[in-house]
């Protein structure tokens, strides 16, 4: 089974690095966004420092919807996602390689891209370093939700703007934890429990989202 | 042993057929003729588990289909109207990937030794997206000689788009097949040599076979 989901991981991330345009448009996609922001605001240092982690969250969500037409579509319109569920593993393997996958070319980027951004913003070093913490565990949790989203709008027409309607309410928790961490930071106050809540909802959507996800690609098929 | 019992399949308020009665014992053929919008692929794929049918149930070996989904697929190979490969990949990859995902043997020499059965060997290396319709579907049926055998094996079309070396080969992989023991349940619309013993299920005039 572990061989299986490395196979997956595997072939998703070639499938990525041969497509790596789709990967950088989304990676521009959360710079160009964020860099919008001090466009529109003004240079007003005090403001950026204080809407900077909002804005990169709100970006960062947003890169993440956009991602999630590469995750399932390609595969459902080839025929490949029909061999992998009928390939004797269970469905939720395939489906937690995909998203391990799609975390790793995705989450991983736009959290490291961050770091430029905090110094964009000049969020200072303790807040900035709860920015990073804060994306590198709410990413996760930003894969796993939009997963499920994207399998039940598979093969739908329009499924784009039904996907970021599903989607985008559910990820709220993530966004006010996200960047109530970076504020809490910057006001001086302890950032651990954000954090212990960011990796909690990481870790209950990894619980609850795969099964679900399978599910939906199981009645998408049909 | 693969059976059906009292399938029905409704798809958009028609009835494609009811009250089908199905059975493909080792060693059997099953060509299930019919024409366009019969139901031919929709039957292949409601016995594939890929679709629920509105009423009645499938069994392989005794057990409902739908309950034990990882067993059946374990010993189901499946071409369907997709060829189910990556553009992005090559050949070779496609293959090894496949047989990574089910547990077999995923060697090169393995995956070499499946494409060389339809005349791919000096493709291996190219990506599918440059390979021809006809190769790409010579790629999708390699996954039938992989290391591993299925016993049973449904396939949609298999012989659209092949040119006649490819359709030689496929004869005699299906004759192998079964001569193993194992189950072929296939659609065609072209008059095609049937091993001896393979039995026909017309669509158009739906009952059991």
């Amino acid at each position: 089974m572990s061989a299986a989901l490395l196979a997956v991981i595997r072939r998703d991330l070639l499938l990525a690095l041969r497509q790596r345009g789709d990967v950088l448009n989304v990676l521009l996609f959360f710079v160009v966004v964020v860099t919008m922001v001090p466009l529109g605001v003004g240079p007003e240092l005090s403001v950026l420092r204080m809407i900077g982690a909002g804005a990169v969250w709100v970006a960062a969500l947003l890169a993440s919807i956009v991602s999630l037409s590469r995750l399932f579509a390609q595969d459902y319109a080839d025929g490949a996602l029909e061999q992998m569920l009928l390939s004797g593993q269970p469905p939720t393997v395939v489906v937690i390689g995909k998203i391990i996958a799609h975390w790793l070319v995705t989450g991983a980027p736009i959290t490291l891209a961050a770091i430029p951004i905090a110094v964009m913003f000049d969020l200072g070093l303790a807040p900035g370093a709860a920015l990073i913490a804060a994306l590198a565990l709410g990413t996760p949790a930003l894969s796993l939700i939009g997963a499920v989203g994207a399998a039940l709008t598979l093969g739908l027409r329009g499924g784009g703007v039904l996907v970021t309607l599903l989607v985008l309410p559910l990820t709220v928790p993530v966004l006010i934890f996200g960047a109530g961490a970076v504020e809490a930071t910057a006001g001086g106050l302890p950032v651990g429990s954000y954090l212990l809540l960011l990796g909690g909802l990481s870790l209950g959507a990894a619980a609850l989202a795969p099964w679900a996800i399978a599910t939906a690609l199981r009645i998408s098929l049909e | 042993m693969l059976e059906a019992t009292d399938l029905q399949c409704v798809r958009g308020h028609r009835e494609l057929f009811t009250g089908l009665q199905l059975s493909v014992a080792a060693g059997q053929c099953l060509h299930i003729a019919g024409d366009n919008g019969a139901g031919k692929t929709s039957l292949l794929r409601i016995l594939a588990g890929l679709l629920a049918p509105t009423t009645g149930k499938v069994r392989w070996k005794g057990a409902d289909i739908t309950r034990t989904r990882e067993e059946f697929g374990a010993e189901l190979a499946f071409v369907g109207h997709l060829n189910g490969g990556k553009d992005e990949l090559t050949a070779l990859e496609n293959l090894r990937f496949e047989a990574a995902l089910r547990g077999a043997d995923a060697s090169e020499a393995s995956a070499l030794q499946a494409l060389r059965r339809f005349g791919l060997e000096d493709f291996a290396d190219v990506f599918v997206r440059h390979l021809s319709q006809g190769q790409k579907r010579r790629v999708a049926l390699a996954r039938l000689c992989g290391a591993r055998r299925a016993p049973l094996w449904i396939l949609d079309e298999p012989f659209n788009a092949l040119d006649v070396g490819a359709v030689d080969g496929l004869y005699t992989l299906i004759d192998e097949q079964l001569a193993g023991g194992g189950m072929v349940v296939l659609t065609a619309h072209q008059a095609i040599r049937l091993p001896d013993g393979a039995r026909r299920l017309d669509l158009n005039a739906a009952g059991s076979a």
